[in-house]
């Protein structure tokens, strides 16, 4: 049935894997160097490896995942398709940005130790009402 | 490291455990030579692809985690029962507590729905098994083999003590020495592997397995409850393979993901862990969505009040699940802009759960509602379901949140949507599905004693413990004072536990009893159901399925096929050969390799591990250059099977 179709629609070497493959290790050792082999600063380092991830993950979209597929006999595979990509898209950012903003709010940020501007710190602190909560160590712990 | 670190010594219960553990196994091995069963145990279960043995099986797993989790819950319930208790030690208690929690949500909920999901779904869409069978028996073996590899951790080497949620920096090498949260980031990430596959699995199966005319509106509340909790499964489930994965470097490599130490961020792992572990919950409560749903239109004799509804509110819930983590931390001071905003999406996720909640008493509005014990359970759920979803909405509220917060108040919370959600459903479910799963109903009389001191139980259990937590009771203590006042409401908490403790024992009991007495079916619909599952012409679906595919023309297409009396009886002319996937081996050689790459990992024992995952790999490699289209069931086959069975 379904698995004997698919299976005679795969023939000849898998080119597209193997380069894929090959060119996703690429990427990987090169943000390795990137990060442990260059003088570069922090800002870079990450600025190249962020750039390194996206490229990275295109490439697994590309090469493996099948996100050019489409199906021209039902119209509710290319449905699927794109309600799929578009709630990724969202998982990610709620994932990426959430976790920035939410890290970097209230007394998260003191355990950084990190010593944000003026303006920002008293937003914060007044949101509380009360002095009692400074202790931000044993916040982040105890939580 | 010498023998008395590896194995666990020194406390007369773990010596217990293991006498017991080696009895159990002498038997089984025992029992199995000695009726020649070895054969039959490799060729029907240990290799096979069928997703009805699959889930039996993840079932079978369930109910033995079920029955170990609750062992530890009485134990901890036995140390509470009075004030200054000697019984357990903080530190006994406190591995107790992390296994209780981590079996009960990943090792028992999660398989319970998922066996259930693979029994009932592919039936349900009229489907001869799901898309990749193979894939099926990875996911149970994985899964199996990563409870395994958390389970041992009792005997072998020490129990995980950090809690369920291992926070960090306590779940560090420096506060939690040893193997024992190695076997936590192990377990999870072996099992979590079956998991996601099981998601993809069933996502592709819906989606491209459905009977003709089956559209998507057209399939069964359960079926489609399962889909929506496979699209938060792809999603959510990545989240804790990367956390886990980042933990384990931090504990296993000296990496500072969330060390105190080298600029690590501590909370950082509460945030990752509560991404995926708030659409968790709600993976393992749609589906039990779903099953109350297939349950209360099944004995209440009307449609579904409010089918698109149903549909539109999971939707919704699936999308608001992965917006609403902060608030199992709202205590650690986001400000005031973040826990806004996060109590006011987890508000929002009552309003699609209290549609539904709308939806099953309408379904029940002027229906002829038979009293059978799945609908028991079923109208057991919408009652102290509601209690539990109240206090949540008490506990979204950040600026209460605050009181409430790691007080028995939040336990007991999460027990009256976790018990009376999950558990209820998988009950009910087990009972529904029973017949189709072994031929016979569970008997209705004993099920209803299981029902009552279930139900009763629970509430005793855990109805006082929103008052221990009111007045200030905090969870994870392994004691408390006299003067503290909570003795009495305790007491009261651990008969409730231990009825619950008996009525599973009943349960088991009604098991054992149905299957010496229990009247066999004769057709394939024990419960004049409604959906496909219930037209096979034997109670046991044979390893085909269906003989014929059938051809849906609507919402509870074969309920109102019974009304109009047009079911169709099968005739030999219109078979055709069946395609079915071969059995396979390989999947449960992988899962063991799984098991010695975990383990060698969980002791440091890199050279164990590189084994292990060589292993892994080798048999991917294997599987890969494997050309195996699976084989034809012949027409005649076909014929001698479905006459056998008339």
């Amino acid at each position: 049935m379904a698995n004997k179709t698919a299976a005679n629609e795969h023939h000849g070497f898998p080119w597209k894997h193997l380069i894929g493959f090959v060119l996703s290790i690429v990427l990987t050792l090169f943000a390795l160097w990137i990060a442990l082999g260059t003088d570069l600063s922090l800002t870079w380092i990450l600025i190249i490896i962020f750039g390194f991830a996206f490229l990275q993950a295109a490439l697994q979209l590309l090469m493996f995942m099948h996100v050019t597929e489409n199906s021209t006999k039902s119209n509710l595979t290319s449905r699927v398709q794109i309600g799929n990509i578009l709630f990724a898209a969202f998982v990610a950012i709620v994932i990426v940005i959430g976790s920035v903003w939410v890290m970097a709010a209230g007394h998260a940020k003191h355990d950084k130790h990190n010593h944000a501007p003026k303006t920002e710190n008293h937003e914060n602190h007044g949101s509380h009402g009360g002095g009692s909560e400074h202790d931000s160590g044993e916040h982040g712990s105890h939580e | 490291m010498k023998w008395d670190e590896f194995f666990v010594t020194g406390d007369p219960m773990i010596y217990g455990a293991d006498v017991s553990i080696v009895l159990t196994m002498v038997g089984i091995l025992f029992y199995l030579t000695k009726y020649k069963k070895w054969k039959w145990l490799w060729d029907e279960w240990l290799t096979t692809v069928d997703h009805k043995k699959l889930g039996i099986m993840y079932i079978v797993s369930a109910v033995l985690m079920l029955f170990r989790g609750g062992v530890d819950a009485l134990l901890m319930r036995t140390q509470l029962a009075v004030p200054e208790a000697k019984f357990l030690d903080s530190q006994h208690y406190n591995e107790i507590f992390t296994t209780h929690g981590t079996i009960m949500i990943i090792f028992m909920a999660m398989p319970f729905l998922i066996g259930l999901i693979n029994v009932v779904v592919p039936l349900q869409i009229g489907a001869r098994d799901v898309a990749y069978p193979y894939l099926n028996a990875v996911s149970f073996w994985t899964f199996f083999i990563g409870a395994m590899l958390f389970n041992i951790s009792f005997v072998i080497g020490g129990s995980p003590s950090a809690g369920w949620t291992s926070y960090m920096p306590l779940a560090s090498n420096e506060l939690s020495p040893g193997p024992g949260q190695n076997y936590y980031l192990l377990g999870l990430q072996i099992a979590g592997i079956g998991t996601l596959l099981t998601g993809i699995n069933f996502l592709v199966t819906i989606l491209k397995m459905r009977a003709p005319g089956m559209t998507l509106f057209r399939m069964p509340m359960f079926t489609w409850s399962s889909l929506v909790t496979m699209v938060i499964i792809i999603f959510a489930f990545p989240i804790l393979t990367v956390a886990l994965a980042l933990m384990t470097f931090d504990r296993l490599f000296g990496s500072h993901f969330f060390t105190l130490q080298g600029a690590g961020m501590d909370m950082l792992w509460a945030n990752l862990f509560w991404l995926w572990g708030h659409p968790e919950v709600y993976i393992v409560i749609l589906p039990a969505f779903g099953m109350f749903s297939e349950i209360i239109s099944t004995f209440s004799r009307k449609t579904l009040f409010g089918y698109k509804a149903m549909i539109w509110s999971m939707l919704l819930i699936a999308g608001y699940s992965f917006l609403v983590w902060v608030h199992h931390f709202f205590t650690m001071g986001s400000g005031a802009l973040v826990n806004s905003v996060f109590s006011i999406t987890t508000m929002a996720i009552g309003i699609p759960t209290g549609v539904k909640i709308f939806n099953w008493l309408f379904t029940m509005y002027r229906g002829k509602i038979q009293f059978t014990t799945p609908m028991l359970w079923s109208l057991g759920f919408i009652v102290n379901f509601v209690i539990g979803g109240v206090t949540g909405v008490m506990l979204a509220m950040a600026a209460a949140d605050y009181q409430y917060h790691n007080t028995y108040f939040l336990v007991s919370h999460f027990h009256y949507v976790l018990i009376a959600g999950t558990v209820f459903a998988c009950f009910a479910g087990l009972i529904y599905w029973y017949p189709k799963m072994f031929g016979y109903k569970l008997n209705e009389r004993i099920g209803k004693w299981v029902f009552w001191i279930f139900t009763i139980g629970f509430n005793v259990c855990f109805f006082p413990q929103y008052f221990l937590g009111l007045d200030g009771m905090p969870r994870r203590v392994y004691t408390y004072s006299e003067e503290s006042g909570w003795g009495p409401l305790n007491m009261v908490s651990t008969i409730g536990g231990f009825m619950m403790g008996i009525a599973f024992l009943v349960l088991v009991y009604n098991m054992y009893y149905s299957f010496r007495f229990a009247k066999r079916e004769t057709t394939g619909d024990a419960w004049d159901g409604r959906t496909l599952e219930w037209s096979t012409p034997t109670a046991m679906p044979p390893f085909y399925n269906f003989a014929k595919i059938p051809e849906v023309t609507g919402l509870d297409h074969f309920w109102r096929q019974k009304q109009a009396g047009k079911v169709e009886k099968l005739t030999a002319n219109e078979l055709k050969p069946i395609h079915m996937p071969s059995n396979s081996g390989v999947p449960f050689i992988m899962a063991s390799f799984f098991f010695v790459a975990g383990f060698g990992m969980v002791f440091d024992w890199m050279w164990m591990a590189i084994i292990g995952l060589v292993g892994v790999f080798g048999t991917l490699i294997y599987r890969s250059f494997e050309y195996d289209d699976g084989y034809y069931v012949s027409v005649e086959e076909i014929i001698e099977t479905e006459k056998i069975s008339k």
